[in-house]
């Protein structure tokens, strides 16, 4: 199990392009930190989610 | 004098900004967006950085304007390590290396913490962004500030989403007055005529957000915060009259009417 925005999920095996396709985000508004590291987009393919991962999915909203 | 005007720009890491109106995007439609940025005139606008929806979600991005600087916040930080990831966070996103930090620890007043807006402001200026430190206006705390790196500084004129106005004007002033840096005035700015108030005391521009959301209509509004930034912005410029503190002096000639 990781943590995924908070969540436990069973996603671990998983490249975060699969995951962000199986769980229905669009790359492009979105950026990835793995443990507080910023994934580049060009590495969602090759980079494996594992288990005990912290995994944030951040994207803008409006705010002030 | 239009040349004059035309020339007065606000200058923030060393990009030229002819508005001096910053609109929030939050707690409104993100369909009133652009409508709200065009009648704003507004060329600053902030965003707040989150966990992502899913792809039913509508993307922020897309309802605002080309060529409108974005300038993200770091809410929701609690101290300067967590404003600097979600600046790293937030310049990832949309490339745009301008940033306004905000610290708050306290849930009740959302007062900022000036020591971590401190402490992030010299980190994040020193990697290379352009950053505007929402602050409690102390002073002492702007002159460090300065020194940290900061592209300018946003003092809060009263607790955040109040309306309240300038509650802190006197010392917004000092400031105004002390720091060689633009003094930008955030959160409280009710109404228009509060935000042409801070733009005649010299500030450099006014940023709301909740004073819109929350009027009866909100592009109405934005034009009219618009009218008064800038009427306040003239007439700093312009240099107020003098106010007499004792008696009274005629506009009209000291002659009496039909009596010499």
């Amino acid at each position: 199990m990781l943590k995924i925005n908070g969540q436990e999920t069973d996603a671990a095996g998983k490249s975060i392009s699969e995951y962000l396709s199986s769980a229905n985000y669009e790359p492009r508004q979105i950026v990835v930190e793995i443990n507080e590291e910023i994934i580049a987009k060009e590495r969602y393919g090759e980079t494996i989610l594992k288990d005990g991962d912290v995994v944030e999915i951040i994207s803008f909203m409006g705010g002030g | 004098m239009q040349e004059k005007d035309e020339k007065d720009t606000l200058v923030l890491g060393g990009k030229e900004f002819h508005s001096r109106f910053i609109l929030g995007s939050g707690k409104y439609s993100l369909q009133l967006i652009e409508a709200a940025v065009r009648d704003a005139g507004a060329e600053i606008v902030t965003l707040a950085v989150r966990r992502a929806q899913t792809k039913e979600h509508e993307n922020i991005l897309s309802y605002i304007p080309e060529g409108v600087t974005l300038l993200p916040n770091t809410s929701g930080a609690r101290d300067a390590h967590e404003a600097v990831r979600i600046a790293h966070l937030a310049r990832e996103l949309c490339g745009s290396n301008f940033v306004k930090i905000e610290i708050m620890r306290d849930t009740k007043y959302l007062l900022p913490d000036n020591a971590e807006t401190i402490r992030a402001t010299e980190i994040l200026a020193k990697e290379g962004f352009v950053v505007l430190p929402y602050m409690y206006p102390d002073l002492n705390v702007g002159r460090d500030l300065v020194s940290a790196g900061a592209a300018a500084v946003m003092p809060l004129a009263a607790p955040i989403g109040s309306n309240r106005g300038l509650a802190t004007r006197d010392f917004i002033q000092m400031l105004i007055d002390e720091l060689d840096l633009p003094v930008i005035v955030d959160a409280g700015i009710g109404k228009p005529s509060q935000a042409c108030e801070a733009m005649e005391m010299g500030a450099a521009a006014v940023m709301a957000n909740t004073a819109l959301a929350t009027a009866g209509n909100l592009t109405m509004m934005a034009s009219a915060f618009r009218q008064a930034i800038d009427a306040g912005r003239k007439a700093y410029l312009s240099g107020l009259g003098r106010v007499l503190v004792r008696g009274a002096a005629s506009s009209d000639p000291l002659t009496g009417f039909l009596r010499d």
